[in-house]
């Protein structure tokens, strides 16, 4: 296929007014030495059809969508309304740019607008930027704010941070000389354990880092800690990995965060085999000028109408070069906009109800699920839509006889946390009815009978 | 259009909704709500119908100037057109409900997905493997610093110093600080190219990495891209391309075989997935093959006839990102190599290429040209003769507005004072680039005849020139009801 708008005769027309006789002749700035000359090393090209037909034989070597499936940890199946794959699929949200040029491009604008106010709505914070590319990264990037704003070498990470976020935060900051110290949990109720948080304290510490809902899927009472690590004059991270969480429990900004930062992928983003997803951040007021990436504001025209620009550009990049808050260009502003839609669509009351049915049903499938005398819940803090169960025989030989059956159980938790020997991290949520949480629970009674 | 559409909030109103569950199916229990601190209303929040979200959103849609309706000429962004059947593949079933935790068989299909895409890429580029984990071009030059340090520092010394051409995107020197590395800059020669005797000078044994970009931001091909690879390998250094303006030489130049080590593509520019209004895009990084320890972690590979994860790997930078990606324009890159195969590639560099050669032609003389050096895929003229009249390029910008197109890039690259960098891509008809030269050619009559016309343009647009000196001096970044 071809998508070049030019006839023969066009091109012939423009070669002339160029005044060079083939195409080749303009390359000749590469030198001779160096220029490749043969056919690049790939397939002849495919029309239409035969792009379908490749791409449907991929789509058939995936079994994974034909399993009745739990997992969560970080990335969660939920209901996307309609509206949202028809508006974000327009054109005219697709194929723009960065919106430099804010005449040309308030839609753009306005929606990141929107998309920041939702955001400071749903974390109690002051003021989120225009997006991050994941979770992760968001994780790393509060890092490296906190590490600004204290200029101190140390960071403290609650053990139940999600893994891959420990992982790339670890990426991030090894490279800046600052030390990351782990925080364990309390084996029995799943929460950060403060005792261990006393004996990390000093006067190096720049940051505490918590998720809550937490990795094991365990909602933490960050306040105490939090107070605690500010006494010392450090900051407070919260992370939330599922930010769905943030319809029906307590806002960071609440619990007193500094800065919340997470993944936005139940808004409105599918699983997509883990992205493009939806980094957030949000901070206080009075960091603004810390947060990395890109951020709109309101302003007005030369006859007051209201418009809406990226502002506070000193900050980054393409301004500060070297100096700025952080390298990002672009980001994931699509899918901040389906975002946007999706919170916009579910509303005040649709939000709060998702998180609730998530919250119930997962209730409901652990009491169903330990009922089975060797299943058990090890960890007793309260959950949202995600818990940690236990079972008397090696979780791997579970999880097969489970696969086999058509049922992806969960995530084994113990080769990111050897505590929880044969532990699976099992997540519920709006999209799973009733039915398949009882399958899920027979069959799990065929496997231990 | 007059109106101003309002926000979403000051749509809402108690009661309203748009959405609604099928009812809990499961028996409601209040007691699960004992152990937890539930938060309030959230004040505020939208409470809006469906037929005001389709129309709020549809409405701010229009406001938009894009690759769909517009030439969109922003150089060094590679605004191509963006086909429509690599959004339809994008979003087979399998592809949307994948989760990233699924067991390596059950997703073999995504799995041979990325592999492929690596494959193609190291036959473009002549790289030896690829990574697909960074989001963005600038995570990709984060990653490549990284896994340049990661070789360093396992041969002895990570070193202290990156060496930057002053005509560089501020991406690079922010990508290398982070990276902890300071920042050398080299200035341009006449040409507009580096210059090699400054680089020899430059180049010492604390020097860990030279950051080019070639074509550079002037679309000028670095013809001493060999022997600046040999300056900088004789030190123990490493060469990184920033592969942002890739378009331009597709099946003419592979970086790889030229000194090349560590190479970032955009996805988004010359694979063409759609840019989304600021992402997402895609950041893949290609290295040599002494490089591959340290690509950061999960690495594909096969097995036994599968296709496994590999995290196994102990020289890794580590991960990056979660996941694998941005799984979903991996995919409608990966469609658009094999729609467009090895001839259709070169051809579109070949038209890039052209349509550059041609505006450059036709305003030549009427606009200021910096660098008489030949460029490729985009050229770079500056508002100097406009200057003498009180005419900026911001000016110019906003004025193009009014025809109906859309600016290029403004004040970069920065050794042009008042740049206008252009970059048309070859998906751009001659009707479109003659539009665009006539426009640009009355603006610059209109320089002589009309200042005011431009100083208070645009005219035509939803807004008027917006006030971002206030925007930014008190900051307003949400609605406060």
């Amino acid at each position: 296929m071809s998508y070049i708008p030019l006839s023969p005769k066009e091109i012939q027309a423009m070669l002339q007014k160029i005044g060079v006789t083939s195409p080749e002749e303009l390359f000749r700035c590469i030198p001779e030495e160096i220029r490749w000359t043969k056919p690049l090393e790939l397939p002849p090209p495919l029309t239409e059809p035969e792009l379908i037909n490749y791409f449907q034989g991929l789509n058939q070597r995936n079994s994974y969508p034909g399993f009745l499936s739990f997992l969560g940890a970080g990335a969660y199946p939920h209901i996307i309304p309609t509206v949202v794959d028809y508006l974000s699929s327009r054109g005219e949200f697709l194929t723009p740019y960065t919106p430099y040029q804010p005449e040309v491009s308030q839609g753009t604008l306005q929606i990141i607008f929107e998309y920041q106010t939702l955001i400071c709505q749903l974390t109690g914070l002051e003021v989120a930027n225009a997006s991050l590319y994941e979770g992760a990264t968001a994780a790393a990037e509060a890092v490296l704010m906190a590490h600004r704003i204290k200029n101190k070498p140390k960071i403290l990470v609650a053990k139940t941070l999600h893994p891959q976020y420990r992982q790339v935060i670890a990426t991030y900051v090894r490279r800046l000389g600052l030390k990351i110290e782990e925080i364990g949990f309390n084996l029995e109720s799943g929460r950060l354990s403060l005792d261990d948080l006393r004996k990390h304290l000093d006067e190096e510490v720049a940051a505490l880092v918590i998720q809550s809902p937490n990795f094991l899927g365990i909602i933490e009472e960050p306040g105490e800690a939090f107070s605690l690590i500010k006494e010392r004059g450090a900051l407070a991270i919260a992370v939330v990995a599922e930010a769905l969480s943030l319809g029906l429990l307590q806002p960071p900004g609440k619990y007193g965060a500094d800065i919340a930062c997470g993944e936005g992928q139940s808004f409105g983003l599918p699983l997509s085999f883990g992205g493009p997803y939806l980094g957030f951040i949000a901070c206080r007021e009075e960091f603004t000028r810390q947060l990395p990436g890109r951020v709109a504001g309101q302003t007005k025209d030369a006859e007051g109408r209201v418009g809406y620009v990226l502002t506070l550009s000193t900050r980054e990049q393409h301004i500060r070069r070297e100096r700025a808050t952080s390298n990002i260009c672009t980001n994931q502003a699509w899918c901040a906009l389906r975002a946007t839609i999706f919170l916009a669509t579910l509303g005040r009351q649709g939000l709060r109800e998702m998180a609730y049915h998530n919250l119930q049903k997962a209730h409901y499938a652990l009491e169903k699920l330990t009922s089975i005398r060797e299943i058990s819940q090890p960890l007793s803090g309260p959950f949202f839509n995600e818990f940690v169960v236990s079972l008397k025989k090696p979780v791997a030989d579970v999880f097969n006889e489970l696969t086999k059956r058509g049922f992806i159980p969960g995530y084994i938790l113990e080769k990111d946390y050897p505590d929880l020997k044969n532990c699976l991290l099992i997540c519920v949520t709006e999209i799973h009815p009733q039915e398949t949480i009882d399958r899920l629970v027979s069959v799990l009674k065929e496997v231990f009978s | 259009m007059s109106r101003r559409e309002p926000l979403i909030f000051e749509l809402s109103d108690e009661g309203k909704r748009a959405f609604w569950l099928p009812p809990l199916d499961v028996p409601e229990k209040k007691e699960h709500l004992e152990a937890i601190d539930i938060r309030d209303d959230i004040s505020g929040f939208p409470e809006v119908t469906e037929p005001e979200v389709v129309r709020h959103f549809t409405r701010l849609s229009q406001t938009n100037f894009c690759v769909d309706t517009s030439f969109y000429p922003l150089g060094s962004c590679t605004m191509k057109y963006n086909p429509k059947i690599n959004e339809k593949v994008a979003s087979l079933p399998s592809f949307l409900l994948s989760h990233p935790e699924a067991p390596a068989e059950l997703v073999q299909g995504n799995l041979a997905i990325l592999k492929q895409l690596e494959t193609f890429l190291a036959a473009i580029t002549g790289m030896a493997h690829f990574t697909l984990s960074p989001a963005a071009g600038a995570h990709g030059e984060l990653t490549g610093m990284m896994i340049i340090q990661a070789a360093l520092t396992q041969r002895g010394n990570p070193r202290k110093i990156v060496l930057i051409p002053d005509s560089a995107h501020g991406t690079n020197p922010s990508s290398a600080h982070i990276c902890g590395y300071r920042v050398q800059e080299i200035k341009s020669n006449e040409a507009g190219t580096v210059d090699l005797q400054d680089l020899s000078r430059l180049m010492t044994e604390e020097v860990a990495a030279l950051m080019l970009t070639n074509p550079n931001t002037l679309g000028i091909f670095e013809k001493d891209i060999h022997r600046i690879a040999e300056i900088v390998h004789a030190k123990g250094g490493f060469v990184y391309m920033d592969g942002a303006n890739l378009n331009a030489l597709l099946g003419r130049f592979r970086p790889g075989d030229h000194g090349v080590d560590v190479l970032h593509l955009n996805l988004h520019k010359t694979f063409a997935t759609p840019h989304g209004g600021g992402g997402p895009g895609a950041g893949p990084v290609g290295v040599t093959a002494e490089l591959e320890p340290f690509l950061p972690i999960p690495v594909i590979r096969a097995e036994a006839g599968q296709l496994v994860l590999d995290f196994d790997r102990p020289l890794s930078i580590g991960r990056v990102r979660s996941f694998f990606g941005n799984f979903l324009v991996i995919v409608k890159a990966l469609a658009y190599i094999l729609s467009l195969g090895g001839r259709g590639l070169k051809e579109v560099a070949e038209i890039a290429v052209l349509n550059a050669n041609y505006i450059r032609k036709s305003l030549e003389g009427i606009y200021h040209l910096k660098y008489s050096t030949p460029s490729l895929h985009e050229c770079v003229f500056s508002d100097k003769f406009q200057r003498e009249k009180g005419i900026q390029n911001i000016d110019i910008a906003k004025r193009l507005i009014d025809y109906g197109l859309h600016p290029p890039t403004m004040s970069f690259p920065l050794i042009v004072h008042g740049a206008l960098m252009i970059e048309p891509t070859e998906t751009e008809s001659k009707a479109e680039l003659d539009a665009f030269i006539e426009a640009m050619k009355k603006i610059a009559q209109e320089a002589e005849t009309d200042p005011e016309s431009l100083k208070t343009a645009p005219h035509r647009a939803y807004v008027g020139r917006l006030d971002e000196t206030a925007a930014a001096r008190h900051p307003v970044l949400r609605w406060k009801g």
